[in-house]
């Protein structure tokens, strides 16, 4: 479809989808956004794939602190209290 | 947030009152984000948890003079980044930080070519529009390493910003209070650092054929 002026462009999209999802984007930005959201399955796919890739590193197995570790911070807390 | 200020004024008690029980909380809370974030800064988990470690003494050293200008934990954090980056100086192995600006620079987050110049019948549509991922491929262990692995290679900025907002749950005015970042700047990071980590699992998933 031709391009008339207010409409997003899909390359212009892609440059504002992190202010979408923050909710920082001003409404007019937004609804023309929305807009152009609704009408273009490409740009829905990389919506929705960076929705997915959100999730994903919000998934990623974590780590923490040994329990020996642990076990010396308890002990300078007391030493701490004590001082 | 009043319920959290609450909570934050009744841990400080708690701590500087000698509460073994409170301080044992909030480290079981905070320690796992604490060592996602010193991994950015030294190369070795045994090195990321000596950085844990010694956060939580500087914790200890400053607790009965912390002000509450900033949240507790975003004070921990900021004692975390402070010495990482003492202890990378040491650490030749570690990545450098640069002082410059940091969203400085062409760094775009997706390649241009991806769509119409200005001076075709499309300008600014995709030429090479991102087709359907698999059903739950991401969640493949292949994916997570993918993921885990760009977010390693990230630069040193966006993979601090990426590590506090996606991966450890900060919020945005946690992450540009820990990391002394302007909200356009953290923005500017976490958009580029996204757009990677979303890329490289394209190429990733377009190489494996159709789905």
């Amino acid at each position: 479809m031709p391009h008339t002026g207010d409409e997003m462009t899909c390359r212009e999209l892609v440059g504002l989808i992190t202010d979408y999802v923050e909710g920082t984007l001003p409404a007019a930005d937004r609804r023309r956004f929305d807009q152009h959201l609704e009408m273009c399955e490409y740009c829905a796919n990389y919506v929705e794939q960076m929705r997915a890739t959100i999730m994903a590193l919000g998934e990623l197995p974590e780590e923490t602190i040994s329990a020996r570790v642990r076990d010396e911070l308890l002990d300078a807390f007391r030493g701490w209290k004590s001082s | 947030v009043e319920g959290l200020a609450q909570s934050q004024v009744e841990l400080l008690e708690a701590l500087r009152a000698g509460d073994e029980a409170a301080f044992a909380r909030i480290v079981d809370e905070l320690s796992p984000g604490l060592m996602r974030l010193a991994r950015v800064y030294v190369s070795t988990d045994g090195a990321a948890e000596e950085v844990v470690q010694e956060t939580w003494i500087g914790v200890l050293n400053g607790l009965d003079r912390f002000e509450g200008r900033s949240t507790l934990k975003t004070w921990i954090f900021r004692i975390l980044v402070n010495v990482a980056k003492t202890r990378g100086v040491r650490d030749t192995r570690s990545v450098p930080f640069s002082s410059l600006d940091v969203t400085a620079g062409e760094d775009r987050a997706l390649d241009p070519d991806r769509f119409f110049g200005d001076h075709t019948r499309s300008p600014g549509q995709w030429a090479i529009a991102p087709a359907p991922w698999p059903e739950d491929a991401v969640w493949e262990a292949d994916a997570m390493r993918l993921v885990r692995d760009t977010v390693d290679g990230l630069p040193p900025a966006q993979r601090e910003v990426i590590t506090l907002r996606d991966m450890v749950g900060c919020s945005a005015a946690e992450t540009c209070s820990a990391l002394n970042l302007t909200e356009a700047n953290q923005r500017v990071l976490l958009h580029r650092a996204r757009a990677k980590v979303r890329a490289a699992l394209e190429r990733a998933f377009d190489d494996r054929g159709p789905a």
